[in-house]
């Protein structure tokens, strides 16, 4: 540590005004505040100053990710091996592998493009590098099926870090979630590529790793797609070889899905660093879960279809909820600020998702599209609230008056 | 705006932009615009439109009663919107069906009234005519930037023709489908609109 402190301040000089590498200033002081914690403070505007400064939210947040990233190449690994038939015969290490390899190019190239506009943007306006991307780089591929291909993804992350972020000022000005809107770009540009049941399962070799022939009954559908397709009763729903899914599978995650959304484990795994730290708005998280439930139950108790019938724990089980309402919807930047507006914000939230999923056939996941139009309600909620409270307290205000 | 005055042709296509500084006419623009060849043709026919309807109204303007001058616009904007439905329809029928009701929609496209309230109604003939111009040309010029784009990205073609190769494809490459959707016809839009204020610092807004 201290020898890395005395290498930046050896070289610091020459990258300040007037010296030979000042233009990269801003790339330097990225670097340097991202390793040490920086020895000054805002000296203008409201702050409240704490211990923490929002580089360190963001490396707890990725730290936070981590067990879902891991999850995820463990799973990628997992369902090639079964789709291949040979997962009796590898061990856990080259499971662990052939699933590294492959999402590993997707993580590199999340950050590079990601991290590379924020560099120029940074560079370009003189400002210091924002620190936002650090957790939507390491969203991004885990949000994103296996089979993506690098170069589509590239294309949606420079997409939304320019039009969903930068456009609004950059990190913390946002309006919509940056990871969700690389998503959803890609969603509607590249709809095979992000839909249906060839992406979710990663077939072919990685690095001449996992050759293999698909076993006969292989099917790639995700369980949410599976239940678009189940026209009327129950829908059964199954792995992609056939054998039928329990509500324990789907906690566990090891189904085809999005990479790091499968696992409601390792999910809560990262929920509870990120509600012991206190990064993360449990009002936000519980009212999202309590929501979701709530309106799946109302389905159930009305419904026909086999979406409406889907148990209300397999909802919340299944698909990107749980990951959504962990690490998405309590975006502190996105989501609804005061602290009544977090339960209405994720009560609707989790009413939206289910609402999409069950209602619209063309959208066999509700939830990037419930965030994303809950970002845009989230300064209505927070307007109202205010406006409430202000409206009591002027109440209040009269009453006294009056007794005087 | 002395200086639209002595310039109707030039202004419009510039510093007076129908689209990109009046902002009139979005509408059409989002709905035109996922192929070129309509974008062109529906470019053409507002030009037509506004550039007659202009020199109509112009003419007449010292006898139309102040109460209903709407009512008499519109139905100039309609007899001539009428006449080049038809013509579309017996010379260009595959082009008017892809613009369906758009043409018709023309009258209510605001460039127009705009225009005729804003100029037709207190400008010469001649004028007025260069006025209908330019206003027409400035729209269709944006209506062509945004379905070149469009078209290009979302088909892979332009006017029809397959402009990126068959091997591009065979490597991986994909249509990008949003493109053919309007929100990105009008984020392409609000593209033009940065960059047209970038270059012309008059048009900033403090």
């Amino acid at each position: 540590m201290k020898a890395l402190r005395n290498l930046l301040d050896k070289v610091k000089p020459s990258f300040e005004p007037g010296g030979k590498l000042s233009a990269f200033q801003s790339v330097f002081d990225g670097f340097e505040t991202f390793l040490f914690v920086p020895n000054t403070t805002s000296k203008t505007g409201t702050h409240i100053h704490d211990s923490i400064d929002s580089k360190r939210v963001m490396s707890m947040v990725v730290l936070a990710l981590i067990p879902a990233l891991l999850f995820g190449m463990y799973n990628v690994g997992y369902q090639h091996y079964l789709a291949i038939g040979t997962l009796p015969s590898v061990s856990f290490g080259e499971i662990f592998l052939f699933g590294f390899l492959a999402v590993l190019p997707k993580v590199i190239v999340s950050y590079l493009v990601g991290l590379g506009i924020e560099f120029v943007v940074a560079q370009w306006k003189h400002e210091e590098i924002q620190e936002g991307y650090l957790v939507s780089g390491m969203l991004i591929p885990l949000i994103l099926p296996v089979e993506c291909p690098l170069w589509i993804m590239s294309i949606a992350i420079a997409f939304a870090v320019i039009f969903a972020k930068e456009v609004f000022g950059g990190t913390g000005r946002n309006i919509f979630n940056v990871a969700l809107i690389t998503r959803a770009f890609l969603f509607f540009a590249y709809p095979s590529m992000m839909s249906g049941d060839n992406v979710w399962v990663k077939t072919g070799s990685v690095f001449g790793i996992g050759e293999g022939q698909l076993v006969d009954g292989f099917t790639g559908a995700t369980p949410l797609g599976q239940l678009m397709t189940t026209s009327t009763g129950e829908a059964h729903l199954t792995g992609i070889t056939g054998n039928a899914l329990s509500a324990w599978d789907m906690v566990v995650g090891l189904i085809p899905g999005s990479i790091g959304e499968t696992s409601v484990i390792a999910i809560a795994l990262g929920a509870i660093l990120l509600l012991a730290t206190g990064i993360a708005s449990w009002k936000i998280m519980a009212s999202v879960f309590v929501g979701g439930s709530l309106t799946a139950l109302m389905f159930n108790a009305i419904g026909t279809t086999p979406s409406m019938l889907l148990p209300w724990y397999e909802h919340i089980l299944l698909g990107g909820f749980a990951f959504g309402a962990v690490f998405m919807a309590t975006d502190p930047v996105t989501s609804a600020r005061t602290e009544n507006g977090k339960y209405i914000f994720g009560l609707l939230l989790g009413f939206m998702a289910v609402v999409i999923r069950v209602l619209n056939p063309g959208y066999p996941e509700g939830m990037m599209l419930a965030i994303l139009l809950l970002n845009l309600f989230a300064p209505l909620i927070d307007y109202v609230v205010v406006q409430k409270n202000i409206t009591r307290r002027l109440n209040r205000a009269k009453v006294t008056n009056d007794k005087k | 705006m002395a200086e639209i005055k002595n310039n109707p042709l030039l202004t419009p296509l510039n510093l007076n932009n129908p689209i990109t500084v009046q902002v009139l006419g979005i509408c059409s623009a989002l709905a035109v615009t996922s192929k070129l060849q309509p974008a062109l043709v529906m470019g053409l026919s507002v030009t037509v439109i506004v550039a007659f309807a202009n020199v109509i109204i112009s003419l007449i303007r010292d006898t139309i009663p102040n109460r209903i001058r709407i009512i008499v616009q519109l139905v100039v904007v309609a007899t001539l919107v009428t006449i080049v439905s038809e013509v579309l329809k017996a010379y260009a029928y595959d082009v008017s069906l892809q613009l369906s009701v758009y043409v018709g929609l023309i009258i209510t496209n605001c460039i127009l009234m705009g225009r005729l309230e804003a100029f037709a109604m207190s400008n010469g003939p001649w004028a007025s005519f260069l006025d209908g111009i330019g206003n027409g040309l400035g729209y269709a010029g944006i209506l062509v930037a945004v379905g070149f784009v469009r078209e290009l990205f979302g088909s892979g073609a332009l006017f029809g023709f397959k402009i990126i190769p068959q091997s591009l494809y065979d490597a991986g490459y994909m249509n990008n489908g949003l493109m053919i959707m309007p929100p990105m016809a009008l984020l392409l839009l609000a593209c033009i609109v940065w960059y047209h204020r970038s270059k012309e610092k008059s048009l900033q807004e403090n």
